[in-house]
């Protein structure tokens, strides 16, 4: 016992003393949630609108002034002329130009259909969806609120569940807990123990009466610790930061991410007892898990819209079960029940993992 | 006298190459043994296998009594092993180090203090500097006190002395000599053949095969042919003329002189005369006695 907290001890002043280390511990993962949650978002926000109103009456300009006080939109001007609508669009002072037909005068008279056209700057394909959804939205509600327009028509309105406001953070935070944790403790293990190979300090060990077990369990309670603070930081910075609500049991996500960690920590044992090398590694961590997890575990790009194979292939990432399972109890708010798939699977990925680089764990040098 | 380590018609490949050929040695408990060879002689295999690391393709290996595969985890505790590269923490303290090693072997410094007081003694001024900023002569012999905390029967050390100044040399020889007494068998390597006359036996090994197991004196005075150590001005110049005449058997250049060797019994003023002829100046030609690297250079020749 006295030998196991003597080399945990050790873990630690490695860990500490190199400055790099720490920045990629502690630094990354604050960096990541916080650039993926605020900088790097798919939301609309601030999307500028400008009009051509031919026709101008009292309803165009109380829908203008709507528009304008809707939070996504800004309404940045008037197009005098059809040439002023493609320029403001080329020259990128308008995102949006609403062209209120001719029609628009005659509206809530029987036998007219009063006409928005939306002109919108697709460039971004999906940019230029939402904001057309949330635009039509924004116009239907007008016409359906008696204190502005006549309530004359039917409207069908589309109820947004779990993310009402379409917050691109409440599908990010998972995915980037999914990857973090991944990465990170898989990296840093892998590292630390092919060091000692490298410079040649496994080799006393070796030769010494201390068991490979011990030697590799001392080297994961460090990292192990440091992850569980680092899900510690996500969770606190999502909550506080990001408004991201907790809907289902705290302490069910956490034990199910400490599983995964165990799991991440697994894989990097498994990559050092294949690589000699620091940087190979370093690489084999990037390579072999940040890409997949980025690319095929359901994070950026849905996995149901992939094609069949990469399905097959994304279901051999932990990723991809982490994130599912994480956001049914995070932002559905599902019980611990729904999701026992999700832990069957990375239990067992860990049961194997961990066989697998015990067995291959060697002994002796060859 | 009991046997420490007995090693037994060892071969092992490492890769494409036969590092070790049919290897026999047997060391004595409490002798300082040494393997003396160039690099690339199979040195650093012969300590893997001792330690344990490399499992031989033929042969057996014993260690105070175990066999190397089936007893290793019994030699594990039992020897000590400084390899040839530093092999220590280099961003944890000299004491840090110290301890942990201590406490892989589930000791502490203070139970075998003794042992390694001589030569901790003289790195403890400096116990709260990082291993990485020692000097090298620091540095092997917080390296050799990590080998010897856990109080070793065995004290396998793989070129220790490589990459340190003459005078820590010097002291870690003295300090090996200190050990012996203890009664700790030591299996030493090194390139150094200066080194090799500190040792109680040595074995002069090449390509992985051993030339000679003797005591370094009697190595030396097996050479019965009469050496000649030739100094020139230009020293290459005069080894290839040399080589060039009949009657030398062998020419070998070590550091500023030459050591030239004959078929017959050589005539040194003739010599002389004949190398002026040549147009070589500055020379001076004595007869010396022959040392342990005469010898290997003639065993490796043949």
């Amino acid at each position: 016992m006295k030998k196991m907290l003597s080399f945990i001890r050790k873990e630690f002043y490695h860990i500490f003393r190199d400055k790099r280390t720490m920045l990629i511990l502690i630094g990354m993962p604050m960096v990541q949630i916080i650039l993926f949650g605020f900088a790097i978002s798919n939301d609309v926000k601030n999307v500028r609108v400008a009009y051509y109103a031919p026709h101008y009456n009292n309803d165009i300009q109380k829908l203008v002034a709507k528009i304008d006080a809707n939070d996504y939109f800004i309404v940045v001007g008037k197009c005098t002329t059809k040439e002023d609508i493609n320029h403001a669009l080329l020259s990128g002072k308008a995102d949006i130009v609403a062209y209120f037909d001719r029609d628009f005068s005659k509206i809530g008279k029987k036998g007219s259909t009063p006409t928005v056209n939306l002109i919108i700057d697709a460039c971004d394909p999906n940019m230029a969806t939402m904001e057309s959804t949330i635009l039509t939205q924004v116009i239907n509600d007008y016409f359906k609120n008696p204190a502005g327009g006549t309530g004359a028509l039917l409207v069908p309105h589309t109820r947004l569940l779990y993310n009402p406001s379409m917050e691109s953070s409440y599908n990010f935070v998972p995915g980037i807990m999914g990857l973090i944790l991944m990465v990170i403790c898989a990296m840093m293990t892998s590292i630390s123990i092919v060091r000692e190979k490298e410079v040649g300090t496994m080799e006393v060990l070796l030769v010494s009466p201390s068991r490979p077990m011990g030697i590799i369990f001392a080297k994961m309670v460090p990292y192990f610790t440091i992850s569980c603070l680092n899900l510690a930081t996500i969770l606190v910075l999502s909550v506080f930061v990001l408004k991201l609500p907790i809907a289902g049991s705290l302490i069910g996500l956490i034990l199910f991410a400490m599983l995964y960690i165990a799991l991440a920590l697994a894989f990097g044992l498994l990559i050092s007892t294949i690589m000699k090398t620091q940087v190979s590694a370093m690489l084999v961590s990037m390579m072999g898990l940040l890409m997949p997890t980025m690319l095929l575990s359901g994070m950026i790009y849905p996995v149901e819209n992939m094609p069949a194979i990469l399905q097959w292939i994304s279901a051999v990432i932990p990723a991809r079960w982490f994130i599912t399972a994480v956001r049914k109890v995070m932002i559905q708010g599902l019980p611990m029940a729904a999701i026992v798939k999700e832990i069957a699977v990375i239990g067992g990925m860990l049961i194997i993992i961990t066989g697998l680089s015990l067995k291959n764990f060697k002994k002796r040098l060859e | 006298m009991a046997t420490a380590i007995n090693v037994n018609n060892v071969s092992k490949r490492q890769g494409n190459v036969e590092a070790l050929k049919g290897v026999n040695f047997s060391v004595n408990r409490g002798e300082l043994y040494g393997l003396i060879g160039p690099d690339g002689a199979g040195k650093t295999t012969m300590f893997r296998l001792l330690t344990t690391l490399l499992v031989p393709d033929e042969g057996t290996v014993t260690v105070d009594g175990f066999d190397t595969v089936k007893d290793y985890e019994a030699i594990r505790s039992r020897v000590g092993y400084m390899p040839g590269r530093f092999s220590l923490y280099q961003d944890l303290t000299v004491e840090e180090n110290l301890k942990f090693f201590a406490s892989v072997f589930s000791t502490t410094i203070e139970e075998n203090y003794d042992l390694i007081k001589d030569i901790y003694a003289q790195i403890e001024p400096f116990k709260h500097r990082r291993a990485g900023k020692l000097s090298g002569g620091m540095k092997q012999k917080l390296a050799l006190s990590c080998a010897l905390v856990h109080k070793p029967s065995v004290l396998l050390l793989d070129e220790p002395t490589t990459g340190v100044d003459p005078v820590s040399r010097y002291e870690f020889w003295q300090m090996l000599h200190k050990l012996k007494e203890e009664n700790i068998t030591i299996v030493v390597s090194t390139p150094y053949m200066d080194e090799a006359k500190m040792c109680d036996r040595i074995a002069l090994i090449n390509h992985g095969q051993i030339l000679k197991i003797s005591t370094p004196k009697d190595i030396a005075d097996d050479f019965n042919d009469a050496l000649l150590e030739v100094k020139g001005e230009n020293l290459y110049k005069l080894m290839l003329e040399i080589r060039k005449m009949r009657t030398v058997k062998s020419c070998y250049s070590f550091g500023d002189s030459l050591h030239v060797t004959f078929s017959e019994t050589p005539d040194t003023e003739g010599f002389k005369k004949e190398l002026s002829e040549l147009g070589q100046g500055g020379l001076t030609i004595t007869p010396i006695e022959a040392g342990i690297e005469d010898s290997y250079m003639k065993l490796a020749d043949e």
